[in-house]
């Protein structure tokens, strides 16, 4: 198991165990966690999990694909550190990795 | 004025669900008209994952969401619903009695049905565009702030800028430039996800000098009493830039909300819609709830329990439009009268 904390727009976080090989958007969902809504279930087709990843983990948790780009240009107030929850596969890497939740996810 | 549309059931939503509904109407003689604030029908499948893989089909190990409409739309074909794309349910007014119901439904269009039941099978809700996270952006909403073009006409002469990387964006660029005074489009990063016919065209317009292409995002609005005249905007490297317009098109997508739906005087709960789970009915007789915007013990978002809840609620619909009929179960594999209906026998 990994540990993945989210930390909401006023500033409380939230830490969650998460499966490696699930995604982090699902471990958001399971733990009820606000601020991720993924309307679309994972399928990388509506942006409303996205996060900012916290800047130490950036080069750990990598780029966006294409695609996630592509999706990421229908999420609110996008930044650089900006991926997709959904697109983020958990691995033994990715214990403690903390990312922050946006004002609002649409 | 229009003409009222008198119909046995009004479907709210013209997904899987909503459309597998028109075929378990239809085998017990319930014609339906259905209403979709898109502009296609398919609802979610339609409109987010046309090409996706569904793997949770009884009996397709694989159908893509597109697919699966494709397959319900000839389903349906014997029963042919009227479909009312692009408009939303508004205003709703019950003119009848919990024995006999009736409701008055009128849309965004001012289309206005009389209908003896509702099946609503509105999904995640209506789909609504997203709007960017510019403070005060409401305030230009009338004059000068807009999220889908109604007409061309409204653009002619004016500076326009338009906002976003996807084929909205590129299409309504490629279509306002001759319109408009000047038009720029700007994008968060210059990739764009859009057809790749549409950039090269836009990029050919931008090396002839016909329109400006920006990139950064928007931060701030500046205009007086609505009208806007100049979008503050700032670049990936911190840099700021303005942009002078006096219109706006911001194309980020669509969300799904619930609408006006939430003032039907229903019983809500967190965004869904409490219904029973012997006939999907919600707490007013003669309306319906199927699918994902349900709520009850046990629900799972699945477009299967859409299918079965809408065969449940089709019975009781039965019921009120056909109150005197003597209800026996049938089979479409050994009922011919079913089968005529299908128009196979």
């Amino acid at each position: 198991m990994a540990k993945i904390q989210f930390i909401d727009f006023g500033g409380t976080a939230r830490t969650v165990e998460a499966e490696p090989g699930s995604t982090v958007m699902e471990a958001a969902i399971k733990n009820g966690v606000p601020g991720i809504e993924a309307e679309c279930g994972g399928a990388c087709a509506c942006a409303t999990c996205h996060v900012y990843i916290e800047p130490d983990w950036q080069e750990k948790v990598g780029a966006p694909s294409s695609m996630e780009e592509d999706m990421l240009d229908f999420a609110y107030d996008v930044r650089p550190n900006s991926r997709l929850a959904c697109q983020i596969t958990v691995n033994t890497d990715l214990d403690g990795l903390t990312v922050r939740t946006p004002e609002k996810q649409a | 004025m229009t003409e009222t549309i008198k119909t046995d059931c009004l479907i709210i939503g013209a997904g899987p669900v909503g459309l597998f509904a028109v075929f378990e109407l239809g085998l017990l003689d319930i014609r339906a008209h259905v209403v979709d604030i898109l502009d296609k029908i398919g609802g979610q499948c339609a409109e987010l994952y046309p090409e996706k893989p569904i793997y949770d089909i009884p009996g397709f190990p694989t159908v893509t969401g597109q697919g699966l409409i494709d397959n319900l739309m000839k389903q349906i074909e014997p029963f042919g619903p009227t479909f009312h794309l692009n408009e939303m349910v508004a205003e709703m007014q019950s003119l009848g009695t919990p024995t006999a119901p009736l409701f008055r439904v009128k849309t965004n269009a001012d289309t206005i049905f009389e209908a003896k039941t509702i099946l609503i099978a509105a999904g995640g809700g209506s789909f609504q565009p997203k709007k960017p996270p510019i403070p005060e952006i409401e305030t230009y909403e009338r004059e000068s702030v807009y999220y889908a073009v109604r007409k061309i006409e409204t653009f002619r002469g004016r500076s326009v800028l338009i906002v976003g990387g996807g084929d909205s964006a590129l299409d309504w660029t490629l279509n306002l430039a001759p319109v408009a005074k000047r038009v720029t489009l700007m994008h968060r990063r210059d990739d764009f996800r859009a057809a790749p016919h549409s950039v090269e065209q836009m990029r050919a317009l931008v090396r002839d000098g016909a329109m400006d292409l920006r990139i950064g995002q928007a931060t701030k609005l500046e205009g007086q009493n609505g009208r806007l005249e100049k979008v503050l905007c700032r670049d990936n490297d911190g840099g700021e830039f303005a942009v002078e317009c006096d219109a706006m098109l911001p194309f980020f997508g669509l969300t799904m909300k619930l609408g006006p739906i939430a003032d039907w005087g229903l019983s809500l709960h967190e965004n869904l819609i409490p219904a029973d789970t012997e006939k999907f009915e919600t707490s007013v007789p003669g309306i319906f709830a199927i699918g994902d915007i349900n709520t009850y013990p046990g629900k799972l978002k699945l477009i299967l329990s859409g299918f079965h809840e809408g065969a449940l609620a089709a019975q009781k619909v039965q019921r009120y439009v056909y109150p005197d009929r003597r209800v026996t179960f049938q089979y479409t594999t050994s009922s011919t009268s079913l089968q005529k209906k299908l128009g196979v026998a």
